[in-house]
């Protein structure tokens, strides 16, 4: 049992004078004392956010509104920009590295009340799949301390998972919320493309980054994305939200549903404990009257080979910013401009970024860019028509998040391909710019399993509820 | 399948301006090639009549009004991020000549 109410109680309370932000806030941050040894959290941002509880409880006090979200702590992964602690995204090139504003994201959370109370470990630049990528240190997994948690937002699943906040915030560009989520049990969230303001956060692969939620509730997810949905003129990606909005109406029928098990998910690879979860679920959502139907998106398969290519491409693009000279870590002694800047970047970045950065000069580089970056992005647009066609015959796609449940610490750690294929599950909607939910469905050998929901482009609303009705019938 | 020679690896370094150790070309080098082996499946996909995707959104030139909004930062604070600084102006190692 949590030790945190949903999170429209917490806020109502705290509205009422029954709850005092100040104590959630020192709720919050014991917790993260209590479970320092799992190494969730990089820095706390505590003084600012007992200074923001103390104003908070003043205006309640007053009489006067304060917020769908008042009081409400949250932790956020440390590539968002925050005020309070500084912004590293776990890599030595941005440590020291104090945020001159805020993320949207922040600000829009902070309007309704919520309270950042620390920023979370990740994969540096959100480069990984276990934060073993981590320039600090790797985070460690809630029910068994010997595996990873995920990644990249590893420390924001384990941190929802320790009970130290009901919410954290991550970022997911290739799976990097739903993959924690499933190896955590938490509920994890990936939006359409362009419906959450990027501005302030860190930028990884810039055609495929969205922000989320991971809560333990379906319900608390869509909340926070109520708060955080919609346009932005400081990200010219953004997209209109919802005109209804994200929360869903209780009770969640789905019955008559449309659902496509994807075929090409259960092929080679899946391990059988994943698969038993899974098919398991499936059985449930059928009995519950939903309408099952196999659907075959052939392209999937050789998704992840196109990710391998986009996203280092648009990794080594994004991270040329980092040379040194106007932010961040700088070579002191380099003879020259050239030397300030690759000592700058050799120093700074961690063996993954250069790899990714290796990687995408090269697809990019001349010679290879055809052969490569645009036959990827070619077969980028097949997988994007093959979905459509999908979405034409059934209203949602469901699958499992990840090939395994969570793997042990250091199980990959020497081979980046094997490191990657861990993402072979998520990265088809990533590149496809489709929403995509995670909600415990079991466990496997102790370990839990999370379901992969899937819906059309801006069918936000429909797969909340849909992923609030399965919810019921898994718990 | 994609083969890299030492050289192959020095040249990418050079335009990405990593200053790689020795050990670290040689890692690379080996790295890189299990992954381009990787994505060689690509190769095969029939993809005649399409265009590559270069956006999901479908949004196309996103506007805003030329105004100044004030976010509340002085050019001071973000100077102050700069590693190197004289007076109003970042400093950096000579460029020319």
């Amino acid at each position: 049992m949590s030790q945190w109410l949903p999170i429209a109680h917490i806020a109502q309370q705290v509205q009422t004078g029954r709850l005092l932000a100040a104590d959630l806030v020192e709720t919050a941050l014991k917790t993260i004392t209590d479970k320092l040894e799992y190494q969730a959290i990089i820095a706390t941002t505590e003084q600012r956010a007992r200074e923001r509880a103390a104003s908070i409880d003043a205006v309640v006090a007053e009489g006067k509104p304060v917020g769908r979200l008042a009081g409400v702590p949250f932790i956020a992964k440390d590539n968002f920009l925050v005020f309070g602690a500084n912004t590293t995204a776990a890599s030595n090139i941005l440590k020291g590295f104090d945020a001159p504003y805020q993320s949207t994201a922040i600000e829009l959370l902070e309007r309704e009340g919520a309270i950042c109370v620390a920023k979370a470990n990740l994969d540096a630049f959100a480069h990984g799949g276990s934060t073993e990528n981590s320039d600090f240190f790797t985070t460690k997994n809630p029910h068994d301390p010997t595996r990873v948690p995920g990644g990249s937002s590893g420390g924001s699943a384990a941190a929802v998972m320790l009970d130290m906040v009901p919410f954290a915030l991550g970022t997911d560009t290739g799976g990097s919320i739903r993959q924690p989520a499933s190896f955590t049990g938490a509920v994890g969230y990936k939006p359409t493309y362009g419906l959450v303001s990027r501005s302030g956060v860190v930028a990884m692969a810039s055609s495929t980054d969205v922000i989320g939620p991971l809560t333990r509730t379906v319900e608390d997810a869509a909340l926070v994305i109520d708060v955080l949905a919609g346009k932005d003129p400081l990200d010219s990606t953004t997209v209109e939200r919802d005109s209804s909005g994200y929360v869903a109406e209780l009770p969640q029928d789905i019955t008559g549903k449309k659902i496509g098990v994807v075929k090409e998910y259960f092929e080679e690879g899946l391990s059988d404990g994943v698969r038993e979860v899974i098919q398991a679920s499936i059985a449930k959502l059928k009995d519950a009257g939903a309408i099952i139907e196999e659907i075959s998106l052939p392209s999937l398969p050789l998704s992840l080979a196109v990710y391998y290519v986009v996203c280092p491409a648009e990794v080594s693009s994004n991270l040329s910013r980092y040379d040194g000279q106007r932010f961040a870590y700088s070579y002191g002694n380099a003879a020259n401009l050239e030397e300030s800047y690759s000592k700058t970047r050799s120093i700074g970045f961690g063996k993954e970024a250069k790899r990714r950065i290796m990687m995408g000069t090269y697809v990019l580089s001349s010679g290879y860019y055809d052969a490569y970056y645009r036959k990827a992005q070619t077969v980028r647009t097949k997988l994007i028509q093959e979905f459509n066609e999908a979405f034409k015959q059934v209203d949602f796609l469901l699958g499992p998040t990840a090939p395994t449940t969570a793997f042990k610490i250091g199980e990959n750690a020497s081979d980046p391909l094997q490191m990657y294929l861990t993402d072979v599950m998520t990265v088809g909607p990533s590149l496809v710019g489709i929403p995509a939910i995670v909600i415990p469905a079991g466990t496997s050998q102790g370990l839990p399993v999370g379901l992969q929901l899937m819906a059309a482009q801006h069918q936000d609303r429909a797969l909340l509820g849909l992923a609030q009705g399965t919810e019921g019938l898994l718990a | 399948m994609a083969q890299l020679s030492r050289e192959d690896v020095l040249k990418l370094a050079r335009l990405a301006r990593l200053a790689l150790t020795d050990e670290e070309v040689e890692e690379f080098r080996k790295e890189l090639e299990g992954v381009l082996q990787y994505i060689d499946m690509l190769k095969d996909a029939d993809v005649s009549g399409l265009t590559p995707t270069t956006q999901v959104t479908g949004l196309k030139n996103v506007m805003r009004d030329d105004q100044v909004i004030d976010y509340g930062i002085s050019n001071k604070q973000l100077l102050a991020l700069a590693p190197g600084r004289q007076d109003d102006l970042i400093k950096v190692k000579r460029m020319i000549g």
